[in-house]
């Protein structure tokens, strides 16, 4: 005889898989809508360039200050490690690929997920709960057109010059601890990390992942503020789930990412 | 030719699923130059009925015509080629709150004419003039009253002078003065602007003393119509009840629950 709760339970976990596998079919469909009705926003680009302010720009400076701390850390936890090797010159290489290749794209993407992300969700949400949605759709305006793709672009755009901007200040941020507070020799800190870091493994490389989580983010933030249920408590959900779906995400797709850029290296 | 009628429903039904149908038989009529209301108490299915002849959903039964055309039949850039000539002032107004009042009210003009800029600010200047708030152009939706924003909303949906206006429950939470201003509005602009009102409310007096018919609906079925007068003098139990707000009736006030001395443990 099969157990009644263990029955329950197995309905619970295929009720829920069905749920799951539903909702990233409306997200898909939801992305390719708003990449169909994309062509407006470039023939009014200033729709794209009010939002590049709202996500881009308004993020700039939790991206600089983390990006700047994030760069002294690695000054002083490179430098505490190399010092035991002997290779304290070493340190800016350190610095530079660690958030070039990783934290860079990573720790930004994260930040824009819980600045950009969240207020995206936030504010399409409430749009929809006050009816500005299902007003626009009435006046004969596509709100995936008006609304959405902008937003989706400017997210897009955003989040590699961010994550670019975070690893140019964490690299500063080493330099200032490294060369500025401890003392490692300046030449050896910028010379050695301009000839290790490569142009196309790890800049390139970095770019294209941060323009991935960009791609994502922005999709989950979206798709979540236009599916939210319109109330107070559904438009708090699907924030709450913005920064944690982004979050999980930037995470799995970097293991991913990196797993097939830097294999071999 | 245009047919007498601006908006013709007939035996139409909708439900979001079989077992619990929103709306049923509904059979009405809506003549040119006039204002009619839905009436009905809330979950009646009025605002259900509303969007549905404006294309918002597609009935499960029977037809809506607007115009003499089959809305049902349309596809979305046919039904978007018709909602320009639609206005749909929302419960609350709907105004877009990241714009001011003004681009608010230019929006749809920005979005479907090429119109000059200097054209547009005239326009804009009419509509906002006629609801007696050009002076408040400039201001954003976070800056006016419920009463004003009701108003703002008002000169945006007439912006593009629509054929049809459509207004769900237009004097739900306004102070009285800003009740009578939006009132005599909607039977206004119906007359100035040679259009054909809608009217979805549950405020019978108000809504009584300005338009020309009523249909009343009751739990998604059409039971009384008429004109306000044959409203007032109903002997049906359900519009009696409903026009003259009273507890008492065919509409129970009191939700259904055990006995009142059983629940405060009397017995």
């Amino acid at each position: 005889m099969f157990n009644r709760g263990a029955i329950i339970n197995v309905r619970g976990i295929g009720h829920r898989t069905v749920e799951s596998v539903l909702r990233f079919g409306y997200a898909t469909r939801f992305i390719a809508l708003t990449l169909l009705n994309s062509g407006a926003s470039f023939r009014r680009i200033h729709l794209i360039v009010r939002e590049l302010y709202f996500t881009g720009v308004l993020s700039m400076i939790i991206i600089l200050v983390s990006g700047l701390f994030v760069g002294m850390v690695l000054g002083f936890q490179g430098y505490h490690t190399l010092k035991i090797y002997g290779s304290e010159s070493a340190l800016g290489v350190l610095v530079s690929l660690s958030l070039v290749r990783e934290l860079g794209p990573v720790v930004s993407g994260l930040l824009f997920a819980s600045r950009a992300g969240s207020a995206m969700t936030a504010e399409i949400g409430l749009m929809k709960t006050t009816e500005q949605l299902s007003a626009m759709e009435m006046m004969a305006v596509d709100p995936i057109a008006r609304v959405v793709a902008p937003r989706f672009w400017a997210g897009v755009i955003s989040m590699p010059l961010l994550a670019a901007i975070f690893s140019a200040m964490g690299v500063y941020g080493g330099y200032l601890i490294g060369v500025v507070l401890i003392g490692v020799d300046d030449g050896s800190f910028w010379s050695q990390m301009q000839s290790a870091v490569d142009f196309r493994e790890d800049i390139l490389n970095g770019v294209i992942k941060s323009f991935v989580f960009g791609i994502a983010v922005t999709w989950i933030a979206l798709f979540e503020g236009y599916d939210s249920p319109p109330t107070a408590e559904g438009v708090s959900g699907a924030t709450t789930r913005t920064v944690v779906t982004s979050s999980l995400a930037i995470l799995g797709l970097d293991f991913i990412l990196t797993a097939f850029m830097f294999r071999g290296v | 030719m245009a047919t007498e009628n601006l908006v013709e429903i007939s035996g139409v039904g909708y439900s979001y699923d079989k077992r619990r149908p929103i709306l049923s038989g509904i059979d009405m009529t809506i003549p040119r130059g006039k204002v009619v209301a839905i009436m009905g108490i809330s979950g009646s299915g009025k605002t259900t009925l509303l969007r549905l002849i404006a294309g918002w959903f597609k009935p499960t039964r029977g037809d809506i015509r607007v115009d003499g055309v089959l809305t049902s039949a349309l596809d979305r850039d046919g039904l978007y080629k018709m909602r320009r000539r639609m206005g749909m002032l929302f419960q609350f107004g709907a105004l877009f709150t990241d714009l001011s009042v003004y681009d608010n009210v230019a929006f749809q003009m920005r979005e479907h004419t090429n119109l000059s800029e200097a054209m547009i600010r005239d326009i804009v200047m009419i509509k906002l003039h006629a609801v007696g708030l050009r002076g408040a152009h400039n201001l954003m939706p976070s800056e006016l009253s419920g009463g004003m924003s009701r108003r703002v909303a008002l000169a945006r949906a007439i912006a593009l002078d629509p054929m049809l206006m459509m207004y769900d429950e237009p004097f739900t939470g306004l102070d009285p003065i800003s009740l009578g201003v939006i009132r005599n509005l909607v039977r206004r602009l119906n007359d100035t602007l040679g259009s054909t009102s809608i009217v979805v409310t549950h405020d019978v007096q108000e809504a009584l003393d300005i338009v020309d018919y009523v249909y009343y609906l009751s739990e998604g079925v059409m039971v009384a119509h008429g004109t306000p007068d044959e409203m007032r003098a109903s002997k049906d139990p359900l519009v009696h009840q409903f026009v003259w707000g009273e507890a008492d009736g065919p509409v129970a006030y009191q939700y259904p629950s055990r006995k009142y001395n059983e629940e405060l443990e009397l017995v």
